[in-house]
């Protein structure tokens, strides 16, 4: 994904202009981005006045916050309690069978990044797999496959089309 | 939407919206809760409005279409109630929706097949009410969250919202408000469970001391497998809006904050939405009702952090620094954000302040036991038929909550223990099914109320590796400013991986029970404090499962990867080729018509070959 420093500068001057708060301003650069570049935490920094240690200090806390470009999709297996009693780590283990990676890791072709949660709350559903987005309940080894054959069709046939 | 200037014109809007109502109003409400939403409830009333208007009804009947929060009962979604009569039909689908208007909506009659089936009498019943799930309930804070449409304030106004607020700054001074809340014996529903009357009184002294102050709101979630913090904001935000307005006032204090998860866009938004209605109507701002007060609420979304649940780390966080806890004293009541007194109170202890105020603290401490009042909500989630939210009266024992509302535990497996409070808590097993319900009570087995997670697990769940599952939680969220909880976990972490692996060794047990007393004695924070508990419980209930592993390399529950092989039984494998065909790790030979061997040195234990075999040829031993 392409970066514009004037567009960060915007989310930046915006936040100061309001709160002037780092969380929130790195929080929507994070979601503009899906990661933080190193500009977004030198700008921040330098509008918001807060010490660069302190911006990467925020940065590397906070699960939200990633410092590494995120995959083109982005799958998320919640690993909370109700779901690991329901099976999570089995579709887990599939999900980087499958992609090769391990969670936390993106592949090596930006397509895929593979995430855990903590819990998404809905837990009547477990396990819960979300692909950019979209929740999937009630998931199995075979379900698994299933959606990742899907995602790869239209993965495929975004790239013929 | 007009500015409400008194308690007068606060009443006056309710009598004109209260006029406009039709109590016997055709409505369909379809659940919005985030469990619902999953299973395609918004395709279901995106469906409904079309179809009204394609049967030709929504004028004639003045058809009310209306996006609920969560009802709750998230196991049976999309959950949709046709009033005024309260037919309730459960796991409603799009292709549902024609048929529900034209016999139910149009034709009066009830469509059966939609009906909720009481698992246990096989009975098919019509109305929400006699639901078994709901009729044991006694829903104080969740009352409203099936009927209302959070979006918009006039629905919480006309149901008597913000009369609390009304009341308290008429008719009453801050003192008094403080005693109504300790006289109704209120305790903080965020875990720990402190008098929140106290905590309030000791806040408005500091801050009349320091002439000002701040109020939190802790909707910081992250205990895993509880939601009902997220359901009540996304359900009926202006109830926790109308709590803190209410605490401000009689703490002296002009500004508030909502912490709450970025994982819950739902919840953030209608949050947002009802604050800014709330500004618009007058209810919050300047001049609050035309009273002098003033109070203004802002929202800090969380960026996924656990130990931010922590009041110290929380205003660390709030702060805009890394969440960080800090040693207590000073207390935040004290010391708190930017160093004012700042008073922190979770979802359901705000929600809780309306409904003492507007029925009284006499009626409020009726409700509970001698020492814990009034009502606490449980999502009751894992091994259960009846997922879902469910609110109690404290002192309710556990086995009713388990057995009555949440029916038992599916495919005729046996209970084996619940664990309540989250990562923090501890397992309650079978022995102690008919404990009570309350602060007391709960600590005494070794548990904590916590903020209201229930995890149930039956039979085919291993203790050790539940153990193991919260510790590696409570690792991963240690923030690691203090030795005790930074590499004290880990170390509790690793014995307790080795022990699932089949690597346990005698004396591991009297290691973990070492660590897990220094842990608890000299961690910094809550979180660190209290991490070993799940391994505390599970050792006092469950040793033998602990022994088995360490001793027999035996996982009772054939959970432990380590101590499981999965075999094909020669006498019933068809030769289908489909388990060889599903593995991953190509540890099955065979070939078609012939019988299938698993190399347990190549298997990765998975169970997907047995997921997938159609003879139940595979085994796990």
């Amino acid at each position: 994904m392409q970066i514009s420093v004037s567009e960060i500068n915007d989310i930046i001057n915006q936040e100061a202009r309001g709160n002037g708060s780092l969380i929130a301003a790195l929080e929507e650069i994070q979601e503009r981005y899906r990661y933080l570049p190193p500009e977004a935490l030198i700008l921040a920094s330098e509008r918001l006045g807060v010490p660069l240690s302190q911006a990467y200090s925020v940065a590397t806390f906070y699960n939200a916050f990633s410092l590494k470009p995120k995959g083109k999709h982005c799958m998320h297996v919640c690993m909370g309690t109700a779901c690991h009693v329901r099976g999570s780590p089995q579709v887990l283990d599939r999900l980087e069978s499958k992609l090769g990676i391990k969670a936390g890791d993106t592949t090596r072709d930006h397509l895929f990044t593979l995430e855990t949660v903590n819990c998404l709350g809905a837990c009547a559903l477990g396990p819960i797999v979300v692909a950019d987005g979209d929740y999937s309940g009630q998931m199995t080894v075979q379900k698994t496959d299933a959606l990742f054959k899907q995602l790869m069709k239209s993965e495929a046939e975004e790239a013929h089309g | 939407m007009a500015n409400i200037t008194s308690a007068a014109e606060l009443e006056a809007r309710r009598a004109t919206l209260l006029a406009a109502a039709d109590p016997d109003r055709p409505c369909i409400t379809v659940c919005g809760g985030t469990g619902c939403r999953v299973y395609g409830s918004e395709k279901v009333w995106e469906a409904f409005r079309d179809e009204i208007v394609r049967q030709g009804v929504k004028a004639s009947l003045n058809l009310d279409v209306r996006v609920t929060g969560c009802h709750g009962f998230c196991e049976k979604g999309p959950l949709v109630v046709i009033r005024p009569q309260g037919i309730f039909y459960a796991r409603v689908k799009v292709e549902d929706v024609p048929e529900i208007v034209a016999e139910t909506v149009i034709g009066n009659k009830v469509i059966e097949r939609l009906l909720y089936t009481d698992p246990q009498s096989g009975e098919r019943i019509e109305h929400e009410y006699d639901v078994p799930f709901y009729r044991h309930q006694y829903r104080l804070i969740l009352n409203q969250n099936g009927e209302l449409d959070p979006s918009q304030i006039d629905e919480y106004i006309v149901r008597g919202g913000y009369a609390s607020l009304a009341k308290v700054l008429t008719t009453m001074t801050p003192e008094q408000v403080i005693a109504e809340i300790k006289a109704s014996g209120l305790r903080g529903r965020g875990g720990a469970g402190f008098s929140t009357g106290m905590k309030w009184e000791l806040c408005r002294k500091n801050v009349l001391k320091a002439g000002t102050g701040y109020i939190v709101c802790n909707a910081d979630e992250g205990d895993p497998g509880a939601y009902m913090d997220r359901s009540s904001m996304e359900g009926n935000p202006n109830r926790v809006i109308e709590g803190m307005v209410i605490g401000a006032y009689a703490m002296g204090v002009p500004q508030g904050f909502v912490y709450i998860r970025a994982e819950y866009p739902l919840a953030v938004k209608h949050l947002k939405n009802a604050i800014r209605q709330a500004e618009a109507a007058g209810l919050l701002g300047k001049d609050i009702l035309g009273s002098g007060f003033e109070f203004t609420l802002g929202v800090r979304l969380g960026a996924g952090a656990f130990v931010c649940g922590e009041e110290t780390a929380l205003i660390a966080s709030i702060e805009g620094r890394a969440g960080e806890p800090r040693p207590r004293p000073p207390f935040p009541a004290e010391s708190g954000l930017w160093g004012k007194p700042t008073n922190i109170n979770n979802v359901k202890s705000w929600a809780s302040v309306p409904i003492i105020i507007e029925k009284g603290a006499d009626w409020y401490s009726r409700i509970g036991t001698e020492n814990s009042k009034g009502t606490m909500i449980f999502s009751v989630v894992g091994k259960i038929n009846n997922t879902g939210l469910v609110e109690v009266p404290m002192g309710i024992s556990l086995r009713k909550l388990l057995f009555d509302i949440g029916g038992g535990i599916p495919n005729g497996k046996a209970f084996k223990a619940a664990q309540i409070g989250g990562p923090s808590g501890g397992c309650i097993p079978a022995e102690h099914l008919d404990v009570s319900i309350d602060y007391e009570s709960l600590g005494s087995l070794g548990a904590i109320m916590g903020s209201g997670g229930l995890v149930v697990a039956d039979e085919s769940t291993c203790m050790v590796d539940f153990a193991r599952y919260f510790m590696n939680f409570t690792q991963e969220e240690s923030c690691g400013k203090c030795v005790p909880c930074r590499i004290g976990t880990k170390a509790m972490l690793t014995t307790l991986e080795r022990i699932c692996a089949g690597k346990g060794q005698p004396g591991d047990v009297e290691y973990l029970l070492e660590l897990a007393e220094a842990i608890k004695n000299s961690s910094l924070c809550g979180l660190g404090q209290t991490a070993p508990n799940p391994v505390l419980t599970t050792l006092r209930y469950f040793r033998d499962e602990y022994e088995e592993h360490i001793f027999d390399k035996k996982c009772r529950a054939k959970v432990c990867k380590g101590l499981i092989t999965y075999a094909i039984i020669p006498e019933k494998c068809e030769g289908c080729l489909v388990c060889l065909r599903n593995c991953t790790s190509n540890a099955i030979s065979g070939a078609k018509k012939e019988v299938h061997v698993i190399n347990p040195e190549l298997c990765s234990r998975c169970g997907i070959c047995m997921n997938v075999c159609k003879f139940e040829a595979v085994v796990v031993n």
